[in-house]
């Protein structure tokens, strides 16, 4: 539990804008006649925001009254919550995320950044314009570090990401939330080990009667040839000392490649796309093996792709696979 | 390894678009009407023959649930409550079926309604998810549009899905805290029974599932139970989307099949353990309230369940989180026990009262300022919190400090040796009398 007291310097009054007062009308028709009280959490909330993000006692009152409840257990409900900030914040207030998951990857490193550009904690600098606050678990671990600022999350962050942001918050530019290390959301940042299969995205997969049968038929044909590239029948497939003059093609633009992937294939002597597009069954038995991924060629259907980079490059690509190589 | 034709989460990643068309494509809303004509009662058989088991932590049987609903209304209406204040430490997989696959939940709510024959659902947010609150909403407009939900919808039965958000209160992912606050009160847990099945929300007859619990049972009933059963291991089948954090070096949300060994999962998905599978220290498999296994016997482990049951620690919400040898494991346990201590609600005082204590005591232990005899009153007082509250935090705060005590003793002893053996300490009584 944590002790939450109202500020003792309070508003006179508060009224929603029409805006939010026809909004909070239409919450209200969320829950059963007589079960208004449901909507408190939403109408406080909207108050708060309306409040330049905090919530004073007046609001808590009027809000009571719309909603028919004794002020008490709106009360209990504002002091129980802890979104609801009861004193005012910053124009874009921190909140950081300080549990075990996010400590393990350097949250402390991000409260020394907060303590050094906005200083102590729950206190608005003299401009008005940051505040910040430790909070407890955001739900965004595989992203840690993280923080919330305002209504965005800031993930993967460094302290020097961070100070940044908040150096950019307080000029007044605009930043880029989520991920700050490049990644789309919380797939791994190597490439991804899953999801890759086309087949899940072009219809034909999973909808639809019509493709039921067709599509089983594959999958038997899929897991015969992953036998036959298990049990035995390998081959070498034709490697090079070192790429051709011009260099070696950007292999982790094959969709399940990563940097580390690309380093192993290099080291074996693979360099080019047409290479990995010209394999034969044992030969993708073989790299397999080396690789230590079973079924993974064939799963994240390389060659097609290779065949595709071989061809035309990423225009190529586009038109067999209706999306951007990574 | 799964194989991506058997993954449920098609758009984990949001790499794909979100909306209504895109969805449909991936196979979302495919033949929906068919699996109403199914009727209520086969639906929640197929259930349970899936074997499917609660996504939300504590593995009750989904089909066994919803089959507690009464089938005759006695006036009151029966209520679907979908628990997404997903706040559990370590855990991101509902953040992401909200914002990226919002229609594979929105399509579950209708179907596990229809098959508790219910006509209203509210989908509980945490108040933090802001920006996937609104991806939600967006998608449950699209529904709403499309006539897939509401009166007169294409389905046949009338279905109306509201979304409501909490404001940060860890509490509220307890079913009956949920409810509480549902209702415009404090989020404390209400004794049961009654159980939310017979009085739930606003008293009329209710369960509470997890997001992925309720975001699962279209696909399971599209490609058939025994599909689902075929996949993992006997009484602990299906996919799972487990949650890598901590020190991997690629930290990731992926859905594999239930039972994987953690060995592979950390190879395969999250490019394996900062500094080697050797630097491993040790391992909290299953969200922060479940003990903490070290990483020597970590090799085999199956991550399911019962596997983690028999380790004496839990899948949870299969939120693994990773820790390697440059940890200071004492300081990560105090950090949750601070957690605990501030989520506690105050209703029961074991929890209120020992949850600071327990973080106070961890905190000097961290720092070695403590005494060796106080590991086992700290060991004591854990047990004199679990099972001694109306709610399951007392347990969820007690079991981090009992998995902390059980492997890593010799820790907290060398620390306290170290701290006793350097006079120069902060804090340290200096034998005044004596100089």
């Amino acid at each position: 539990m944590s002790v939450r007291r109202l500020d003792p310097v309070q508003p006179k009054n508060f009224e929603f804008t029409r805006q939010n007062l026809s909004w909070a009308k239409g919450q209200l028709k969320k829950y059963p006649d007589d079960k208004q009280a449901s909507a408190i959490i939403p109408l406080l909330w909207k108050a708060q925001e309306q409040h330049d993000g905090w919530l004073p006692e007046p609001a808590i009152r009027r809000i009571a009254d719309m909603l028919d409840m004794p002020y008490i257990r709106a009360l209990e409900v504002a002091t129980f919550y802890t979104m609801f900030n009861l004193s005012p914040v910053g124009e874009f207030f921190v909140q950081l995320c300080g549990t075990t998951p996010c400590m393990l990857c350097g949250s402390g490193d991000l409260i020394d950044v907060c303590k050094r550009v906005i200083g102590s904690e729950n206190t608005v600098t003299e401009d008005g314009k940051l505040s910040w606050k430790e909070v407890e678990c955001l739900g965004a671990c595989v992203n840690a570090p993280m923080a919330q600022i305002n209504m965005d999350y800031f993930e993967d962050l460094t302290p020097e990401k961070f100070e940044q942001i908040l150096a950019d918050l307080r000029a007044g530019k605009t930043v880029k939330p989520g991920p700050q290390n490049g990644r789309h959301a919380s797939e791994p940042l190597g490439g991804l080990t899953s999801l890759t299969d086309p087949a899940l995205y072009n219809g034909k997969g999973r909808s639809s009667k019509a493709a039921a049968k067709p599509k089983r038929a594959s999958a038997a044909a899929k897991a015969k040839a992953a036998i036959a590239a298990s049990t035995g029948k390998q081959a070498a497939p034709k490697l090079m000392k070192a790429p051709r003059k011009g260099g070696a093609d950007r292999l982790t633009m094959i969709s399940g490649v990563g940097p580390k992937i690309e380093g192993i294939l290099h080291t074996l002597g693979i360099f080019h796309f047409d290479q990995v597009a010209s394999w034969k069954r044992a030969e993708v038995a073989w790299v397999d093996d080396q690789l230590k991924f079973k079924g993974r060629i064939d799963r994240e259907n390389w060659i097609k792709q290779a065949k595709a980079l071989a061809k035309g490059g990423e225009a190529e690509y586009i038109k067999v696979f209706g999306k951007k190589p990574r | 390894m799964l194989a991506d034709k058997d993954r449920i989460f098609t758009n984990l990643y949001g790499l794909h678009d979100p909306g209504l068309k895109a969805a449909m494509m991936r196979g979302t809303w495919d033949g929906t009407k068919k699996l109403i004509d199914m009727g209520p009662d086969s639906i929640v058989d197929q259930i349970k023959e899936s074997g499917l088991r609660g996504r939300g932590g504590a593995g009750f049987p989904t089909g066994l649930k919803w089959s507690f609903m009464p089938k005759e209304s006695d006036g009151r209406p029966n209520y679907l409550v979908v628990n997404a204040d997903e706040s559990e430490p370590g855990t991101c997989k509902d953040r992401d079926v909200m914002r990226h696959d919002p229609h594979i939940l929105i399509e579950g709510c209708l179907i596990a309604s229809f098959a508790m024959r219910a006509h209203a659902c509210y989908i509980y947010i945490r108040g933090e998810f802001i920006r996937e609150r609104e991806a939600l909403q967006r998608a449950i407009d699209e529904a709403y549009d499309a006539k897939l939900i509401g009166k007169n919808n294409k389905h046949g039965w009338d279905f109306d899905l509201y979304l409501h958000h909490g404001a940060g209160a860890y509490i509220c992912g307890e079913e009956t805290a949920l409810l509480e606050s549902l209702e415009g009160k404090k989020g404390m847990p209400r004794l049961k029974p009654p159980f939310p099945a017979n009085v739930g929300l606003y008293g009329a007859p209710t369960t509470v599932n997890n997001v992925e619990s309720i975001a699962v049972t279209p696909t399971i009933l599209r490609r058939g139970a025994g599909w689902f059963a075929g996949l993992g291991r006997p009484n602990n089948v299906g996919t799972k989307l487990f949650c890598i954090s901590g020190h991997v070096n690629q930290r990731c949300n992926v859905e594999e099949e239930m039972g994987i060994t953690l060995r592979e999962l950390l190879e395969k998905h999250a490019g394996g353990v900062r500094g080697g599978w050797d630097n491993l220290m040790a391992v909290i498999p299953g969200g922060s309230s479940v003990p903490c296994l070290p990483g020597d016997v970590c090799g085999d482990l199956h991550m399911d369940f019962d596997s983690l049951r028999e380790m004496r620690s839990g899948l949870g919400t299969a939120a693994v989180i990773v820790m390697d040898k440059s940890t200071d494991i004492v300081r990560a346990v105090a950090r949750l026990a601070r957690f605990y201590k501030h989520e506690s609600c105050g209703q029961c005082t074991p929890c209120r009262e020992g949850t600071g204590w327990m973080w106070r005591v961890l905190t000097r232990m961290a720092e070695g300022r403590a005494e060796k005899r106080e590991i086992d009153m700290l060991l004591e007082v854990t047990t004199q919190v679990e099972g001694h509250t109306i709610c399951a935090l007392g347990d969820a705060a007690a079991w981090p400090v009992q998995g902390l005590i059980r492997h890593f003793r010799h820790e907290i002893e060398a620390r306290i040796d170290a701290y006793a053996a350097n006079p120069d300490h902060d804090g340290a009584v200096t034998m005044q009398a004596a100089e």
